[in-house]
């Protein structure tokens, strides 16, 4: 086998440029003549502009441009992923604390932010809505200009509902022996990569270039392309890799303003966020989940109705896909013979909301998982016994609408409950839970790849896939070195360059390895073919008579490695191979996401917990986690995927949430008063697993696997903390305040159990 | 008004003068004067550790020190650490564990592990979890940072 290929855990791609300090980030590229940019905001969640001021900011030395809406082009130009109802700069109104009011370009960070101290801007604060019930309240302000919007919908706070349904739900509650129904919260989070989000525009010839830390430079070159007026062709996208993503640098921010700026001063513009305004540029959707489940007294669900109300941003960004897309599968991975989901998306005075690892599945997950577990406790059936009763076999339709279960669940959540030991009593003072999850892989695609194997046997593989962290290039890499049989060393994996490389669809819905996993292998193919008719040649037999097949040629019985191959085929002008490939997911009319899922991600976690019961910390002592990855192209990463989901999901369940004022400002921005788990915050154990039975549509039986162990993190802590302390609560997160208010109301009440 | 002050220091290994903006930061000077963009910004409040640098044998944020600050001291960031192209033995058990994800946070947690092993040689889980608890990583790959920290440690022992 060739080193590094499939199957290995070689090192990462781009490895050593990241433990050297020379990888370029968007924030380390230097340009002669660069502006750079300071965003002026006010302190408001809602207010109207009266008036902005740039006289006394122009006056600050080395001060080129302070832009204002006013100043763009009129109508101000409006994007977005689905609506477009983002203007580039606020307009007329700020509708979130944070939408900048004004920018300026000067020479230096220094005179930006000096000067943009200075912009005076006169505004009257208006009344907010920042909650689901403030936003729903017949008398509440609306958020967006129904003038902009269409539909009955139009003239409230409310973007879209999503309906699905099937079965007899309001039938089905007769037949039950009990029904639970509660009401389940999930925070507002945000992405928190450690890279703030960077953009620089340049004017380029009669174009333009940007530089964004994105993951979609396709999809931003489309955007600018239209504001700009320009054909792609005039408008270069170079997106080094990210430092850090999660979702939240998936759609175009700020780069239109910062491509206007550069265009109007004739300069090089940068715009780097601070962190604190990373936290007003994207953030996860918050929701409020009621859940109503009816079960028969052995525990199988008879039926399930979800009303899902997330609360969105500002501007819709991706979220009314994140809200539909999301709850689609809320049911779970469960056969449940009548099941109403409903959710809206409903608009806010709040920054805009976004895709965040999970994408609207975790927020559903939370409450039907501690639903469920409630529910197990009425009926006497333990955590595991309930689910497996309940839990779709593989092959078994569980969402009508879909595909049917593609993996062996159960596999896992033996395997889940065998590491954690759930058939042994936990110690004294300790409690158990388990949860699983599922999310829905994407629903259409369109990726292409390119080959070249060059003249000397190395091999350079063009995929336009934004390497985040996830390890996209050491995969596309190893892909390349199974099938053609050159080592890692001698492959390099181009992206982040829409001159360059060619289209890819986006980087999301741990799509990569399996899309554009199979663009790469497609290429290869093509490689291949030609590979072939080159050996017939020299070998002087049909080409029916020669197989290729990976990183050799079988040539009567003998295997040539492909490289020889190649250099004998290519002869004395040397030259090279090419090979361009497909990867391609088709819309489906009539489905109700526009395509079912590729695949499912499916985890299932269990943590073994105890609770202080004088200060209502948290210790984790295990936490499990198993996925379903069909195969494990490179098993170092899949755990690094899987243990950094599970601790990202550690965040949104112990500590992580947006604090706001009662004038909808946010009072925790920032690296201080936010805090996510470090260090110190992690399990005592961490234990992750994996299910690897290739039944996936990926390169050698892969699925995508990036997000399935953050869906059920929070359920399964929240079970646990019930069996250690007696206390149920339906508020995320589960800080010490929350569980030791819990614990003293338990302790007041002198009630096994009491509901918080 | 800006009021510049000239600073001498010792930057990896050689001596460095360089006129500052007595406002500036170590971290803007090195990354914005110097061109050491291997040391991060991400917070600017001293709580992520992207900015993480060695002054005088301890591990700083150099995004709370002030480069006037510096001035007669000896400062090493990430570029320090590989030696005429050869990487060291953290940077190597970093790659080989798989601690590297995106990358951005790695720079200054490899600087506070290089703090720790000069300090201790032979530290404990619990201590590398303390001495790396000001590092934030939100690919959250601090198993495999513990891992390799443990494994450079064995290996510079060696």
């Amino acid at each position: 086998m060739t080193a590094g290929a499939v199957g290995t855990s070689p090192r990462r791609g781009g490895g050593h440029g990241r433990v050297t300090g020379a990888q370029q980030y968007v924030g380390d590229i230097r340009m002669p003549n660069m502006l750079e940019t300071r965003l002026v905001t006010v302190d408001a969640a809602h207010a109207r502009i009266l008036s902005v001021d740039t006289s006394e900011a122009y006056k600050v030395p080395g001060v080129h441009l302070v832009m204002t809406a006013a100043d763009l082009p009129q109508p101000v130009p409006r994007f977005g992923p689905q609506y477009e109802d983002r203007p580039v700069i606020a307009v007329d109104e700020v509708r979130y604390h944070g939408e900048p009011v004004a920018a300026v370009a000067a020479e230096t960070r220094d005179a930006a932010e000096a000067a943009a101290r200075l912009v005076h801007v006169e505004y009257e604060e208006l009344p907010a809505v920042f909650t689901v019930a403030g936003a729903l309240d017949p008398r509440a302000p609306l958020v967006q200009d129904p003038s902009l919007r269409r539909g009955p919908l139009a003239s409230t706070n409310v973007l879209n509902e999503h309906r699905h349904e099937w079965g007899d739900v309001d039938g089905a509650g007769a037949g039950a022996d009990v029904v639970v129904e509660n009401t389940y919260a999930f925070p507002m989070v945000t992405h928190f990569a450690i890279e703030p989000h960077g953009f620089i525009a340049a004017p380029d010839g009669d174009g333009i270039a940007i530089w964004s830390s994105i993951q979609h430079p396709y999809w931003l070159q489309r955007t600018m392309a239209r504001i700009l007026g320009l054909p792609l062709a005039r408008v270069r996208v170079l997106a080094p890799d990210p430092g850090g993503a999660f979702g939240g640098k998936q759609h175009v921010k700020y780069e239109p303003l910062v491509a206007l700026m550069a265009l109007r001063t004739g300069r090089p513009v940068r715009l780097t966020l601070s962190l604190e305004e990373t936290f007003q540029a994207a953030r996860r959707n918050s929701a409020e989940v009621r859940v109503r489940t009816g079960f028969h007294s052995d525990g199988t669900v008879t039926f399930r109705e979800i009303i899902a109300d997330y609360l969105l941003g500002a501007y819709a960004d991706i979220s009314d896909r994140v809200v539909g897309k999301g709850t689609y599968p809320g049911n779970g991975p469960y056969r449940v013979p009548a099941c109403r989901i409903v959710a809206r998306a409903i608009l806010s005075h709040t920054p805009p909301s976004t895709a965040f690892r999970g994408f609207g599945a975790p927020q559903v997950n939370w409450a039907v998982e501690a639903n469920l577990d409630e529910a197990a406790r009425q009926l006497g059936i333990d955590g595991l016994e309930i689910r497996l009763r309940n839990l779709a076999r593989k092959g078994e339709v569980f969402i009508p609408t879909d595909r049917p279960a593609d993996g062996d669940w159960q596999e896992s959540v033996r395997r889940a409950a065998e590491l954690i030991g759930w058939n042994s009593p936990a110690p004294p003072g300790h409690g158990r839970g388990i949860a699983v999850g599922i999310k829905l892989g994407p629903t259409t695609g369109l990726s292409y790849a390119t080959v070249r194997f060059l003249g000397d046997g190395s091999v350079l593989v063009y995929t336009g896939t934004s390497d985040m962290g996830q390890g996209a290039r050491t995969i596309f890499a190893q892909i390349a070195a199974q099938e053609l049989g050159v080592p890692l060393d001698r492959i390099n994996v181009v992206s982040g360059d829409t001159f360059a490389v060619p289209y890819d669809q986006q980087t999301s819905a741990s799509r990569s390895s399996v899309l554009m996993g199979n663009a790469l292998l497609d290429a290869c193919h093509r490689i291949h073919e030609q590979l072939r008719s080159m050996a017939a040649r020299l070998h002087k037999v049909p080409e029916s008579d020669v197989v290729v097949e990976r990183g050799v040629a079988v040539v009567g019985g003998r295997e040539i490695p492909l490289v020889e191959v190649l250099l004998a085929g290519l002869g004395r002008m040397g030259g090279e191979l090419i090979g361009n490939g497909t990867a391609r997911k088709e819309e489906m009319p009539g489905h109700p996401l526009g395509g079912d899922a590729a695949f499912y991600e499916f985890n299932c976690t269990a943590v073994e917990a105890e609770v202080d019961e004088g200060t209502g910390e948290i210790m984790l002592h295990r936490h499990v986690t198993v996925s379903d990855v069909g195969k494990a192209l490179n098993p170092l990463q899949v755990r690094t995927q899987d243990e950094g989901a599970a601790i990202m999901g550690l965040g949104h369940t112990l500590m992580e949430h947006y604090i706001y004022d009662e004038a909808g400002r946010i009072r925790n921005l920032g690296a201080i008063d936010y805090r996510i788990p470090t260090s110190k915050d992690l399990p005592l154990e961490m234990v992750s697993a994996i299910v690897e039975n290739e039944d996936g549509p990926g390169p050698y039986g892969a699925k995508g696997m990036s997000e399935g162990a953050l869906l059920c993190v929070a359920p399964a802590v929240a079970a646990a903390v019930q069996q250690a302390a007696g206390v149920v609560i339906r508020d995320l997160p589960l800080t010490p305040q929350r569980v030791w208010e819990a614990l003293e109301e338990r302790r007041r009440s002198r009630e096994p159990e009491v509901v918080s | 008004m800006t009021h510049r002050l000239p600073i001498e220091l010792t930057l990896n290994g050689r001596p460095q003068r360089v006129d500052v903006e007595v406002h500036h930061t170590l971290l803007e000077v090195l990354r914005d004067q110097l061109g050491l963009t291997g040391s991060k910004e991400c917070c600017l409040v001293g709580e992520c550790g992207a900015c993480t640098v060695i002054v005088d044998g301890r591990s700083v944020n150099s995004c709370l020190m002030l480069a006037v600050e510096a001035d007669g001291h000896e400062v090493r960031t990430v570029e320090s650490l590989a030696r005429a192209g050869d990487l060291n033995e953290l940077q190597r058990a970093f790659l080989d564990k798989g601690a590297t994800q995106c990358g951005f946070c790695i720079p200054g947690q490899l600087m506070s592990a290089e703090a720790l092993l000069e300090h201790n040689p032979d530290p404990t889980v619990e201590e590398i979890h303390e001495a790396l608890a000001g590092n934030l990583c939100r690919c959250a790959g601090y198993e495999q940072i513990t891992e390799a920290v443990l494994a450079a440690a064995e290996a510079l022992r060696r």
